[in-house]
């Protein structure tokens, strides 16, 4: 993988570098300072989206754009020899194989290594963590850097599959269509589960592609999907409670069962004892 | 350049539009506040700011009536807010996340219901500024503080008001009391679920009004997306209060003076990228989050739900 990244120009590297600092940042400020990280995330958001804004208004700008009046804030088309292949005839490219790759890799590390056990153990336990001599700190710092360089693997997969270039509409939805919030959804949806997150993530990217279809061919908007998404996070948080319930149940009747022989042996003769 | 932006008339500007801008922080963050002192971070305060903002727009945009308008946020954000109340309370759910959701709810919703009801974006005549007789012939102060419209007057009155409550009245007592002990509030007799069940839902509540305070009395429009990440920082902006409304109140208007500056700035033409001028705020609230969250201890059952013993 490293060997591949190396070939690629550099707008891909400081796109990654980007994302690692985006996600390192809040990480860094969650280990160091205990700031909430969904509220530095939001605004590191918003930061990154001007950052962005300024970077394809100026400097990164498609020189062709910088001639025109219109100045489209884009990017040149990134030579062809550079764009992920794809499986012809479809448009089905290499990056799908990519994120396949990565939610395995992630699920090695997080369950097959002493790594990944220790970020587990951080985020169920701190305190006992702590206790058990890992750096707390330094993990959950760690975990927000890697995840940042995935959330960069991702744009890197979208410039080099899907757009050849970069744009924006001067938010943060423009350019990855809310693929960041959609990625949240996935997640939860796949359990917080590596490879859960591949069914979820396939499941959201048709909804997805079909509310674009559905607001093209019946004008239904595709906003209608945001909500949907919205309603699915919510009532797969809500559920969480009962279906913890009902698996420490089912664990008790299974115990039960295991130990059944032992009770029908012993209750008719508790039976007797007690008759007699 | 710089010089013209000390002007006595630009910073008069910049202190105008400062305690204009920090309206929806007040409403939200009074609000937000409430809900956490008592034990419940709600996050989806960005979507029911938008929800509140549409259902205002589109009320003053059929009927033409203002109160109806405010009714339709408080309303709709209310609904919102007992949603919330009821998933992080009775089903005790992950609090962050499912904030995310609601945020997420609202912003989908609000554009669903934009895009079909009204398709463009449209202006309505919101509330106007009303000065008050005598205080708005200061000089000077007078045309900052006194000739504003009637929604800046609440947000501002609203803030010595939530201190009185959270401070001086029992149920301020037994919020604080929900938020920093629940076993023992409860112990006591305090339906922990009813004290939160109230704080989220009024935080709905005033959510719902700082919609509205964008769409129908400071920018009289709606559009997609209209609060874009205001709700957010009305929750850093508690952080940064340190859980108190006067501490918010310096906050907003912090915030929103940055806020005003960097407009200032860019009508100015000071060569500074704006893109740079727009990071600033975020900049600085994640700074002020840095520094608030060493000054002061959040609410102990902060984002803990309650579970009975026994």
């Amino acid at each position: 993988m490293a060997l591949r990244w190396s070939s690629y120009p550099q707008p891909s590297q400081r796109a990654r570098w980007a994302a690692r600092s985006g996600g390192g940042i809040p990480g860094l400020l969650k280990a160091h300072f205990n700031v909430n990280e969904i509220l530095s995330t939001v605004m590191m958001n918003q930061i990154a989206v001007q950052g962005m804004n300024f970077l394809l208004l100026g400097p990164i700008i498609d020189p062709v754009q910088l001639e025109r009046a219109s100045r489209i804030p884009q990017t040149a088309r990134i030579s062809s020899t550079f764009s992920l292949p794809r499986l012809v005839p479809t448009r089905l490219h290499l990056g799908t194989v990519i994120a396949i790759l990565m939610a395995v890799a992630v699920y090695i590390l997080l369950w097959r290594t002493t790594l990944g056990y220790r970020i587990r153990a951080v985020g169920l336990n701190p305190e006992a963590s702590r206790y058990a001599g890992i750096n707390v700190a330094r993990h959950v710092a760690l975990s927000m850097a890697l995840s940042g360089a995935l959330a960069g693997l991702a744009g890197v997969v979208q410039v080099f599959g899907v757009n050849f270039r970069m744009f924006t509409d001067g938010s943060a939805t423009g350019f990855t269509g809310s693929a960041g919030f959609h990625g949240i959804v996935a997640a939860l949806f796949g359990q917080l589960h590596p490879l859960g997150t591949i069914p979820a993530a396939f499941f959201f990217g048709g909804l997805l592609v079909g509310a674009n279809r559905l607001q093209r061919a019946v004008q239904v908007p595709a906003a209608l999907i945001v909500t949907l998404n919205g309603l699915v996070v919510v009532f797969v948080v809500s559920t969480e409670l009962w279906r913890q319930q009902r698996a420490r149940r089912r664990a008790a009747e299974i115990a039960r069962e295991n130990e059944d022989p032992a009770s029908v042996d012993v209750s008719p003769l508790d039976e007797l004892e007690a008759t007699a | 350049m710089i010089e013209s932006l000390l002007s006595a008339q630009v910073l008069l500007g910049i202190l105008t539009s400062g305690i204009r801008l920090a309206t929806p922080y007040l409403y939200a963050g009074i609000g937000e506040t409430f809900g956490q002192r008592s034990g419940v971070l709600n996050l989806g305060v960005e979507g029911q700011m938008l929800v509140g903002a549409f259902a205002a727009f589109y009320a003053v945009q059929r009927t033409g009536n203002l109160v109806l308008g405010l009714l339709a946020a408080i309303v709709v954000g209310g609904l919102m807010g007992l949603a919330m109340a009821f998933v992080s309370v009775t089903l005790r759910a992950k609090q962050g996340i499912s904030g995310i959701g609601f945020f997420l709810f609202g912003l989908g919703m609000s554009d669903l219901l934009f895009q079909t009801l009204l398709g463009t974006v449209q202006t309505v005549s919101g509330f106007r500024p009303v000065s008050i007789p005598l205080l708005s012939d200061i000089p000077v102060l007078g045309p900052i503080f006194f000739n504003q419209n009637l929604l800046v007057y609440t947000a501002y009155l609203l803030v010595p008001v939530a201190d009185f409550v959270m401070n001086k009245t029992t149920l301020g007592l037994k919020i604080r009391a929900v938020g920093e002990n629940p076993e023992a509030a409860d112990s006591l007799g305090v339906s922990v679920a009813r004290v939160r069940y109230i704080t989220v839902t009024l935080g709905g509540v005033l959510s719902g009004i700082a919609g509205a305070s964008l769409s129908i009395a400071l920018l009289n429009v709606f559009q997609q997306n209209l609060t874009s990440g205001l709700g957010f920082i009305a929750v850093a902006l508690v952080y940064f209060g340190g859980w108190r409304a006067w501490g918010l109140l310096a906050g907003a208007l912090l915030f929103s003076m940055v806020n005003a500056l960097q407009l200032w700035v860019q009508v100015l033409g000071i060569p500074i990228p704006s893109e740079f001028a727009v990071m600033m705020p975020y900049v600085l609230t994640i700074v002020a989050l840095v520094i608030a969250v060493q000054r002061v201890r959040p609410p102990t059952a902060l984002t803990k739900p309650f579970i009975r013993e026994g």
